[in-house]
């Protein structure tokens, strides 16, 4: 326990570092793109906040498809603290991109496809928190959140392609051949810097969710 | 449950979560438009005349006629096809400019005329610094200004 707690606390460190750096290479150092100007500059953390978002939801899915196989509630664990995050993600991501939107597209929200699927995904797991709080049975609770999570995953890469797939508003995803390489490798940088927070989140939580566990267990034997 | 039928389950699943995504992709595909364009809007006829709805295209070049006492601004939308006149009122965002993509929210009027009630511009994906010469503060500033309200 303690070399794990030690290990977070490294994460941490981390993180927080590399978030520093990436901030100001973004905000400081690269030269913002020719059209958009300093604006372009919120791509350092709206684009990182998106991708995470996927990242989290994708752990749902995998650890869902695990409790489902296995009944361990570990799983459980893991899916429910990266389900949070994720949330907390995606709340960013539209926050930050509305910011983004309303002074190059001239409007904060549009129901195009990528933003209507976005606040779908939104939606799902915000549900997947509500639905693990109507069940007082841990072994329940995992079973239906598990089905959500598994479930809810469909959408997900909907909202990836979705710009590909239809007429939107939102610009496809760029690709390094779309962006030049200082814009590129700050993108990355901060790729990095929000993979590291979203760990150390996952490990804290995961902690946390496991104290909630024992107390719920303890509380429920004690009557 | 024995593993294979685990391994079974697992698949069944998957299969499911496919076939819904199948689906609401499949579904949505056929549905969504989030815009019509010019040779689309032209070919529908009257049946959008006076409708709510979407117009994308390119703004041809040369077309654009902004009349800041007015605040009357008046351009030509196009795709590969076909053309069709906008007119709007009040500013449009700082992007906007002639050959950019734009998509119009407003009404197709019988005089061939789109009565846009929210002109909103697409940018690519595509990022870079600026050329030698032009000073991205100068364009932040023209892209926050409050006279574009």
């Amino acid at each position: 326990m303690t070399s794990n707690s030690g290990m977070a606390k490294l994460i941490g460190v981390a993180a927080l570092v590399t978030m520093l750096i990436g901030s100001f290479v973004g905000l400081f150092v690269v030269s913002p793109d020719r059209l958009q100007g300093d604006v372009q500059r919120l791509m350092y953390v709206h684009v990182p906040a998106a991708w995470l978002a996927f990242l989290a939801f994708f752990i749902v899915f995998l650890m869902s498809v695990l409790y489902l196989i296995q009944r361990d509630l570990k799983w459980d664990r893991v899916a429910h603290a990266s389900a949070e995050i994720g949330v907390v993600f995606t709340v960013l991501t539209l926050a930050l991109g509305s910011m983004w939107g309303k002074p190059t597209w001239g409007v904060w929200w549009t129901w195009d496809p990528r933003l209507t699927t976005t606040a779908i995904m939104l939606a799902i797991y915000v549900g997947y928190l509500a639905i693990r709080s109507f069940a007082d049975d841990p072994d329940k609770r995992a079973r239906w959140a598990a089905i959500v999570g598994i479930i809810g995953f469909a959408n997900v890469p909907i909202v990836y392609l979705s710009v590909i797939w239809w007429r939107t508003l939102h610009q496809p995803p760029s690709s390094p051949r779309s962006v030049s390489p200082e814009i590129l490798w700050t993108l990355l940088f901060n790729v990095l810097a929000f993979t590291l927070v979203y760990v150390y989140l996952m490990m804290r939580r995961i902690r946390l969710a496991k104290v909630e566990g024992e107390l719920e267990q303890r509380v429920a034997y004690n009557g | 449950m024995s593993s294979s039928k685990k391994i079974w389950a697992g698949v069944g699943v998957l299969a499911i979560v496919g076939a819904i995504a199948f689906l609401i992709a499949g579904g949505l595909k056929e549905n969504v438009v989030y815009f019509l364009t010019p040779s689309e809007l032209l070919a529908r006829g009257a049946e959008v005349v006076d409708q709510p709805l979407r117009l994308g295209g390119q703004v041809k070049p040369g077309s654009l006629d902004w009349n800041p006492e007015t605040m009357d601004l008046r351009f030509v939308v196009q795709d590969s096809l076909q053309e069709v006149r906008v007119h709007s009122t009040g500013a449009p965002p700082a992007m906007f400019q002639e050959g950019q993509g734009v998509i119009m929210e407003g009404q197709y009027r019988n005089d061939g005329t789109f009565e846009s009630t929210n002109v909103m511009v697409k940018h690519s994906n595509e990022y870079e610094a600026p050329h030698e010469g032009q000073d991205p503060k100068k364009m932040y500033e023209s892209l926050v200004k409050p006279g574009d309200e």
